[in-house]
């Protein structure tokens, strides 16, 4: 039996005894809190050795250096995977911390909702170190179905069973198209890990069901991460959902569905980027254009935040777009995506975790009724023009860094596919900037709506495990916006993969 | 000094505003008296340090940049920006008046609260205002001024948004009716943003082809000005990327015809609002204008400058028509604005040592006169509780104190001899007499001076409509009977100021081009070669 690097392997395994361990506390205690503890200390602890991981060198009990190959190659623990299974062990108890209070407003089931959490983050970090399709497949997957499942959590609501049955057939839509993308790539090139695809593509890349192959698994892709024109789901899934639970898709779901372009783009079809550099070109100036102009119409928050999420995500492509399609260096865009992920994570849990507390103290996520929520909420509304405005990417604010490092990336690459799609994204910031501001100006120009209770408002205690997540994402949004070296080097140290694979 | 040396005294004026924006974020609210003081000590010792630099200043060597933090200070290490801040003849008189202005806003504002009442937050967006204009002026680094000139929208746009007009107006084109401080302040930040957001584009450009010629992507604007002057950009690359800083920069400025933000802006925002923007905020633009597009793209420059030219002059005679149309007072001052910076434009399209001269003093100039119209037009509202000057009038028989200051105001921004108006206007006509050679528009350029000269005419012809209207006369029979009090403590100390830096810069000029002036001949001939 090979020995097994379990150091590797452990954040993944922490997690996979948390999900057990939550269902077997929820079994046997009446108390859910409990199961919510459990869920979060399985959660804090699987953070841990990804620490160890991340700065093995500087470390005396680890021995072993370098990346980590597990499996033949299947199962990587690189700097990239790293940071992303940081994200999303962050993401998924930002998420917990958020659902607490929310889970007691009404008659939801309480354990099994914990247990999905943990599985979705355990999917998404095997997904980070996934490097090859079946893995990343099942991964994926397993992100997918906790979604399903949480989706319909507000089972009373015609609206959430809607979010729920759209997102599973959309989802299984998306699975069936990249399964069978994933069987004309094996079938041509004889192998479904990523570096011997990467090596063999160059010699079928004239062969047009290569082409389809690589275009049908994108395609499920662009499904999962809600490119358009694949986007249509995404709106109803995030208003029927329950808030956290939205919170956890625009940023675990997605992000997991990102890492997973990320890798197949980056790391299987390096070799034939003019296969699918000018769709990913199409797709993100798309993207951007469609969220962003669609979103200015949106009165609900929560939609708003949906269709932010489509055009966000557009940014994030667009490196993609203008590198490959250019035929440029890879590791700058590659990069540029991960920071923007990484600070995409923590402005829009924040941007949802304060739309939670507002929005289940007023009854309401329609921004009509958020009116002059300065005057009875000051310090609410300070940290809601925070998040929203670092969605808009207004300097100091975490934001303006991620949109940064993609007009880097996009005019770095130094041809016409990079410059005309860093205009696409600067125009579509300045669009962006409308509908963000529309929430702040409700909150701090509108009046207050005529029959709004303010004495039962003001002052009311902010439950603390809600209040802590704003806290914490607040700092992160604000450190990042004036010390974004911090997370520039976070890109720049994931791109190293690019040198270990020869490129 | 060590403290100085190290760029420490030069942080401090630029940091120490926000961190006194967060002292007053955290006092309760109740503690009116506390968080203005705060506010004030706070802005007092920053002006104070401002004024040590520029007493310690080496005017002798005013081209070189002074104060500053080590050029390699770290910042963001992945894409090789620094934190370098340093001023030199050119940004330090901007650093010394946006200091001052800062101070000013918070001495009105002690008793002149905009409704609704909420002088915490009032105060600390004015504080992170002071960081974002210093900053600008002090950044070295092209990320570092892009920072701090997007630092600034944010504040301001709360503060029109928050304190603004409350007036009905209509929305041309999409035809809404909308409140005018709502309308104001989204256009306010959406034509900042559009135009940044090229400047940006413009910037990272430039960074990436640095790496031709230096051998490392650069976004320093030494090394950057270096390469540029010995001709590294050219081309069609070039002129996009001066077309990106133009479009930051004229927007800010705001020249003709992007200027339509700025009416609306400086009319629906509350007082100390309109006269941060007008004193400093139009300033970021033409300072990029001659601290970034000029010396690191020469060639563009020569070839842009007689379209510049010709927008400036638009922007004089369309500005002080616009100044005659108008009825309200606020109005009319903003739209004047527009034709005073057509002229700072015009000074610095002439690529002369003498025409940047210019600028530089005019935008000065333009900070204290305007920054005083706006402060009195904005207590006369106060009192009167309308800006229509159809029904002001007879102000110096109900306020006479306040009618001279109006009158002072206004003979100094028609451009007076020995005040401060005077030079920027004289010098920019006299710049435009005789241009950079290599422009090779002579006479294209003396008939802007002369179109420029008539704009003068036009100037002195509004500013007489306002006094007329709002100063002379017998008061309307609506004021008759009621009390006004003339002057009070507040003003007082907010206006002097104003009023004797106006007359001390129209009387030495000295004082500004002292440290400007061997700076602005080192810019030209390094750039220019002139």
């Amino acid at each position: 039996m090979p020995s097994l690097d379990y150091h590797a392997l452990l954040p993944a395994i922490i997690l996979a005894v948390t999900v057990i361990a939550t269902l077997v506390v929820d079994l046997v205690t009446t108390r859910k809190s409990l199961a919510a503890i459990t869920a979060m200390v399985g959660m804090f602890a699987a953070l841990v050795p990804v620490l160890t991981l991340a700065f093995c060198d500087s470390l005396e009990f680890c021995t072993s250096t370098g990346d980590r190959m597990l499996f033949g190659g299947s199962y990587v623990v690189d700097g990239y995977a790293l940071v992303l299974q940081g994200i999303f062990i962050f993401a998924g108890f930002t998420t917990l911390l958020l659902s607490i209070g929310y889970l007691e407003t009404d008659r939801y089931y309480e354990g099994e909702y914990y247990f999905l959490i943990v599985s979705a983050v355990l999917g998404a970090v095997v997904m980070a170190s996934s490097r090859d399709f079946i893995s990343m497949i099942v991964a994926l997957e397993v992100v997918s179905g906790s979604g399903f499942l949480l989706a319909g959590w507000r089972k009373g609501d015609p609206k959430s069973n809607e979010a729920s049955l759209k997102f599973f057939i959309i989802g299984v839509l998306a699975l069936a198209l990249m399964l069978f993308g994933v069987s004309l790539v094996y079938g041509l090139t004889g192998t479904q890990v990523f570096s011997e695809i990467a090596a063999a593509a160059s010699g079928v890349s004239d062969v047009p069901l290569f082409a389809l192959g690589v275009i049908f698994i994108l395609l499920g892709l662009g499904f999962k991460v809600s490119a358009v024109p694949f986007h249509f789901w995404t709106p109803d899934v995030y208003e029927g959902s329950p808030v956290p639970v939205t919170a956890w898709l625009s940023v675990g779901s997605q992000g997991a569905g990102f890492v997973g372009l990320l890798s197949v783009c980056y790391l299987a079809f390096p070799t034939v980027t003019d296969v699918w550099g000018p769709v990913m070109w199409v797709v993100a100036a798309l993207s951007m254009t469609v969220g962003n102009v669609v979103a200015i119409k949106q009165t609900n928050v929560i939609r708003l935040l949906g269709f932010s999420s489509i055009a966000q995500g557009g940014f994030m492509l667009a490196p993609f777009g203008a590198a490959a399609a250019s035929g440029a260096d890879l590791g700058q865009a590659f990069g540029a995506t991960v920071t923007y992920m990484v600070i995409y994570a923590a402005m829009n849990l924040g941007a949802f975790a304060v739309a939670i507390v507002i929005g289940s103290r007023l009854g309401s996520y329609e921004l009509e009724d958020w009116g002059g929520l300065y005057r009875y909420a000051p310090g609410i509304a300070l940290t809601l023009a925070v998040f929203f405005m670092s969605l808009a990417g207004i300097p100091p604010l975490g934001g303006w860094f991620a949109k940064f490092a993609v007009f880097t990336a996009t005019i770095g690459v130094g041809s016409w596919w990079g410059y005309s799609i860093a205009i696409v994204a600067s125009i579509n910031a300045v669009i962006a900037f409308v509908y963000y501001a529309k929430v702040v100006k409700s909150a701090f120009f509108d009046p207050m709506p005529e029959g709004l209770d303010v004495g039962s408002l003001e002052g009311s205690a902010l439950p603390s495990p809600i209040g802590f997540a704003i806290g914490v994402t607040t700092a992160a949004v604000l450190v990042m916006g004036v010390f974004p070296g911090l997370v520039a080097n976070l890109g720049s140290f994931s791109s190293e993969i690019f040198a270990a694979i020869g490129l | 000094m060590d403290w100085l040396d190290n760029g420490l005294a030069l942080s401090l004026v630029v940091f120490l505003p926000v961190v006194g924006a967060g002292i007053v974020l955290a006092i309760p609210k109740a503690q009116e008296a506390a968080l203005k003081w705060t506010a004030l000590i706070v802005s007092l010792v920053t002006l104070a340090l401002a004024v040590v630099l520029a007493v310690q200043f080496d005017y002798s060597a005013a081209d070189t940049y002074q104060f500053g933090t080590a050029i390699d200070t770290p910042w963001i290490e992945a894409i090789n920006a620094h934190f370098h801040i340093a001023v030199d003849g050119i940004s330090l008189p901007l650093v010394v008046l946006a200091a001052f202005i800062t101070v000013l806003v918070i001495i009105y504002s002690w008793n002149h609260w905009p409704e609704p009442h909420n002088p915490k937050l009032l105060l600390a967006f004015v504080l992170i205002l002071a960081t974002g204009m210093t900053g600008t002026f002090v950044a070295l680094d092209l990320v570092l001024f892009f920072l701090f000139f997007e630092v600034v929208l944010l504040p301001m746009y709360f503060m029109i948004g928050i304190w603004g007009d409350r007036g009905i107006r209509d929305v041309p084109i999409f035809g809404w009716k909308m409140e005018m401080r709502l309308y104001a302040s989204l256009k306010f930040f959406v034509f900042t943003l559009f135009g940044s957001a090229f400047m940006l584009l413009g910037f990272l450009a430039l960074y990436f082809r640095s790496g031709d010629t230096l051998g490392y992507n650069s976004f320093s604007m030494i090394e950057l000005s270096e390469i540029g002057a010995a001709g590294a950009f050219t081309g069609t690359f070039a002129f996009l990327v001066f077309l990106g800083l133009f479009l930051g920069f004229a927007v800010k400025v705001p020249m003709w015809p992007v200027h339509t933000w700025l009416p609306d802006a400086h009319t629906a925002a509350p007082t100390i609002g309109s006269v941060i923007l007008a004193a400093i905020l139009l300033k970021l633009g033409t300072y990029g204008f001659v601290r970034i597009a000029l010396p690191i793209l020469p060639d563009e420059a020569v070839s842009w400058a007689p379209f510049i030219g010709v927008l400036s002059v638009i922007g004089i005679i369309y500005g002080s028509l616009a100044c005659l149309a108008q009825t309200d007072m606020k109005r009319l001052i903003a739209y004047s604005s527009v034709g005073h910076m057509g002229f700072v434009m015009l000074g610095i399209a002439t690529l002369t040592d003498v025409g940047i001269n210019a600028a530089i003093i005019g935008m000065v100039a333009h900070g204290l006169i305007t920054g005083l119209l706006f402060f009195i037009a904005g207590s006369m509202a106060h009192r009167f509780h309308t800006r229509d000057m159809n029904r002001l009038g007879g102000t110096m028989a109900l306020m006479p104190k306040m009618g001279v200051l109006l009158g002072f105001a206004a003979m100094a921004s028609l451009g007076l001899p020995a005040l401060a108006g005077f030079w920027g206007e004289f010098m920019a006509l006299m710049a435009s007499f005789n241009p950079l050679e290599a422009i090779g528009a002579d006479s294209m350029f003396r008939v802007f001076m002369v179109i420029g000269a008539i704009g003068t005419v036009l100037t002195a012809g509004y500013m007489l409509y306002m006094l007329r209207s709002v100063n002379f006369g017998e008061p309307a029979e609506e004021w008759v009977g009621q009390e006004f009090h003339d002057v009070e403590t507040s003003e007082w100390l907010a206006w002097a100021p104003l009023v004797l830096g106006t007359i001390a810069i129209g009387v030495f000029p000295k004082i500004v081009f002292g440290a400007t002036n061997d700076a602005v001949v080192s810019l030209v001939k390094s750039a220019f070669g002139g």
